[in-house]
This record gives structure tokens, C-alpha cells and sequence, in this order.
């Protein structure tokens, strides 16, 4: 099965050239660091950032310079400010190619819970919302299960949703799926060491298998 | 040019109220007005409603308000970083509106520009949109979002010149110049003031049309939420 790393690599495989891409706060930050070669990504930060670049070497922080996340960040040659409105026009606008974000839930229609657990944990929905409201093309960056082990691939979400019917790609430790539009999650790629048995019963909502499926290729 | 120069942030807040509407620009702890805030602090003012995207963390930022109990209402769409205000609104001590971030920076925008309402696909089929107007677009359906306005806006830039144009800095800009335009009274605190003349048309972000008061702030702590380096 795969870490948190494994997932943004694979992740990272499904960025196409010259395309503008945001990443949403964990896991999904990480495909920053993957982008294959020879190939030409933009990362925009909803805070007002086009040109994201890697984090500072120690002592260059700059306050004024973060990401979604509130982390410190540089900006690469090319790179351009712009205020939260104009940003969420990039997003809703869909001039964002490609949006990658986390989940608690996810549906086989598509549907995402990631921003509330009523009565536990409010943090709010940041600009979730908004991108997968917009997007086109919505891949989920998680975990199969939760820390209960209970899957996170459900018929139906129980928790607040942030969108429905958005989600199309799922990247967790054990496989790559693909919601498919009369409902189910198709079982596309097995992690690496991980059988269909095991995605089988990790997942809760419809799980489509068709023939061999093959296993993540990393290299 | 007109002046709109205060001699500082006593004078920049003259008139703030118990009861009131504040907008804050910043995100996270980026771009906030911390001298303002402070002073808010200092004040005592109580009761307020605050529209600022985040509530800074614990001991700093809105954090600090809210440690003091001085806000009722927090209109926001992240507050993960500050457990004392999770701690209060899940007690109900704090009423608290959580809105998408998008919606969020459109409904200032639109308060500043004379827009009362308008649609946005974000947050439909969620319960941002419970009791809201829907309505489909290209077969595609939309909530219907107001405008947001407050009686004072207090954004935070990098340079400000007397005539109260603004320039700001790298991703500290975020919600600033939108909360500019929509407050009825709009208060800049700047690092560096400057006289009307010594800022490049070309290159002022916010008009000082929009802004009432400018200070020079005393003193910018600009804290880092997340130090993150690679190695």
C-alpha cells in the first residue's frame, strides 16, 4: 500500500503540460514535488498566487509569501499576486485545469464531505467549495479508510457535504478509482502489494471490477 | 489631493462602536492589521461582528479578540487554527457563519461595487444554501449570495501615500483590497507612508477613493503561522 507520499507521486502522473493546476492543504500539497519532467504546470494558491514554488531554504522565509496552508512558500520567475476575488475568478471561471484536494467522504456519485463533523470538528470550508462547484476535473487525495478503519468510499456521504456529483478521480493507499456517471467507483489501478480482495472490502459503496486490474506503476 | 491621513491608530479608529460590523483583511496571519487590532483590544469594544476570512491563532490576530470575548459574530470560511474560537462556537458563546472563501471575497467585492446580489455555483446542494434563492443557469444550478458591507474596513498594505492609494505585498494582499472598497468607513494601516506623488499610477492596486483614514503603523510583527522550509 502506499503513504501519503506514494499517493501525491501518483498524483503527480496525472498532470498534462502547460495547464494550471491547485492543490488543496495536506496530502494534495505534495504533488507539488513530483511534477514529472519536461512537462509545464502552474500552481495557484487560492490566497493570491499564480508561479507556487517549493518552500524556502531556512532563513529565507518571508511572512508575507504563503499558501493555502499557511505555509511559507517561494514564488518562481513568472509569478504573479492578485487579490482573493480575482483568484476565486481564476477558480470559478475555470481557468484552473486541475483541482486536488482532500476528503473525509466520498460518495459513488461523486459526492465530497471534507470541511465538518457537526458538533466535533467546524473548521470551515475555506474555498473547497467553490473549487469543486467549478471544476472540471476534480481528483480526491486520501486515505481508503478512516482512523476507525471504516471506509471512506460510501454509498452515500454521512457527513456535511462541501459539493455532490464533482468528484471524477479517487488516489487513496490502496488504489486509483474512477466515479463513473450511472454511480459506482470503478477500480482502476491496485497500489503496489495490495489485492482487489482488499479494496473490496475496504470499500462500502459500489465497487465496479472489470477483469484484471493492474498495479501502480511509480517509476 | 485630498488628505486622509491620520496621526495614528487612535485616530484611525475614532468612532468604532460596541455593537458594530468590522471587515479585517488578511489570511491567515498574512496581511492582517495588527496595530488595529491591538487598539480594538485596548478599547474594549464589545458585541462586534467580524467578516474576516480566518480568526488568526490563540494569542495573536482576531485570536486576540476573541480571547477577550469582545466578538459575538465571526462571518468567515476557515477557522481551523484558533482552537479557543472552535472552543466557543461549538459551546455557542460565538455565532459564527461560515462561508465559502470564494463567496466570501465576491460579496465584499460586490458591497464595494454596487452589486446587491448575485449567483455563484459554489456551496449549491450543500447547507450553505439552505434558505437561499436557487436558480439554474445553462442547466447548471446557482445559490443566490448578497452583498457584504460593514461600518469600518481596516485592511493592512505595504505602502500607502496620503491621497490613500495602495500598494501591497506578495500574498499579504488576499481580502485587502476588497474589504477597501466595502466599508463605509475604510481604515489602512501601512508600513511605509508615503507623500501623494511618490507611488507609480501604474503600479497602486487600490485607489484611495475607497479609503477614508492611513496610518503608518507603529510596529509589524508579521508572526509566521507555518514555518516551512525545505531542506
Amino acid at each position: 500500500m502506499l503513504d501519503k507520499t506514494g499517493i501525491a507521486k501518483r498524483i503527480a502522473q496525472e498532470l498534462q503540460d502547460n495547464t494550471y493546476v491547485n492543490l488543496g492543504i495536506g496530502i494534495p500539497t505534495l504533488v507539488a514535488n513530483y511534477v514529472p519532467k519536461g512537462i509545464s504546470v502552474e500552481f495557484q494558491s487560492e490566497n493570491g498566487i499564480l508561479g507556487m514554488g517549493a518552500f524556502p531554504l531556512s532563513g529565507e522565509e518571508d511572512a508575507d509569501l504563503i499558501n493555502a496552508g499557511k505555509q511559507t512558500i517561494t514564488a518562481l520567475e513568472g509569478a504573479v499576486y492578485f487579490d482573493s476575488a480575482t483568484s476565486f475568478a481564476m477558480i470559478r471561471g475555470k481557468h484552473v485545469q486541475l483541482t486536488v484536494l482532500g476528503a473525509m467522504e466520498v460518495s459513488e456519485n461523486g459526492d465530497i464531505a471534507n470541511w465538518k463533523i457537526p458538533g466535533r470538528m467546524v473548521k470551515g470550508m475555506g474555498g473547497a467549495m467553490d473549487l469543486v462547484a467549478s471544476a472540471d476535473n476534480i481528483i480526491v487525495a486520501m486515505m481508503h479508510t478512516n482512523k476507525k478503519g471504516d471506509s471512506k468510499l460510501l454509498k452515500e456521504c454521512s457527513l456535511p457535504l462541501t459539493g455532490v456529483a464533482c468528484v471524477k478521480k479517487i488516489v487513496t493507499n490502496l488504489a486509483v478509482l474512477e466515479v463513473v456517471p450511472q454511480g459506482g467507483f470503478k477500480l482502476l489501478e491496485r497500489a503496489p502489494g495490495v489485492s482487489v480482495q482488499e479494496i473490496i472490502d475496504a470499500t462500502q459503496g459500489s465497487l465496479l471490477v472489470d477483469g484484471d486490474i493492474p498495479e501502480m506503476d511509480l517509476n | 489631493m485630498i488628505n486622509k491621513v491620520v496621526s495614528n491608530v487612535q485616530e484611525a479608529l475614532d468612532g468604532v462602536e460596541d455593537n458594530m460590523t468590522l471587515m479585517l483583511g488578511g489570511f491567515g496571519l498574512c496581511g492582517i492589521p495588527e496595530n488595529c487590532i491591538t487598539e480594538l483590544v485596548k478599547k474594549g469594544i464589545k458585541n462586534l461582528t467580524c467578516i474576516s476570512n480566518n480568526a488568526g491563532v490563540d494569542n495573536f490576530g482576531l485570536g486576540l479578540l476573541l480571547q477577550e470575548k469582545q466578538i459575538k459574530k465571526m462571518i468567515s470560511s476557515y477557522v481551523g487554527e484558533n482552537d479557543e474560537f472552535e472552543r466557543q462556537m461549538l459551546s455557542g458563546e460565538l455565532e459564527v457563519d461560515l462561508i465559502p472563501q470564494g463567496s466570501l471575497a465576491e460579496r465584499c467585492r460586490a458591497g464595494g461595487a454596487g452589486i446587491p446580489a448575485f449567483f455563484t455555483p459554489a456551496g449549491y446542494g450543500t447547507e450553505v444554501a439552505d434558505g437561499k434563492e436557487t436558480r439554474d443557469f445553462d442547466g447548471k444550478p446557482h445559490v443566490l449570495e448578497h452583498a457584504l458591507t460593514a461600518d469600518f474596513a481596516i485592511v493592512k498594505a505595504w505602502k500607502g501615500d496620503t491621497a490613500g492609494n495602495l500598494i501591497f505585498k506578495a500574498t499579504a494582499k488576499n481580502f485587502n483590497p476588497l474589504m477597501a472598497m466595502a466599508g463605509k468607513i475604510t481604515v489602512a494601516e501601512v508600513e511605509e507612508l508615503v507623500p501623494a506623488g511618490a507611488l507609480n499610477p501604474n503600479e497602486i492596486h487600490t485607489p484611495g477613493i475607497f479609503v477614508q483614514r492611513i496610518f503608518q503603523g507603529e510596529r509589524f510583527e508579521k508572526r509566521i503561522e507555518q514555518r516551512t522550509v525545505r531542506s
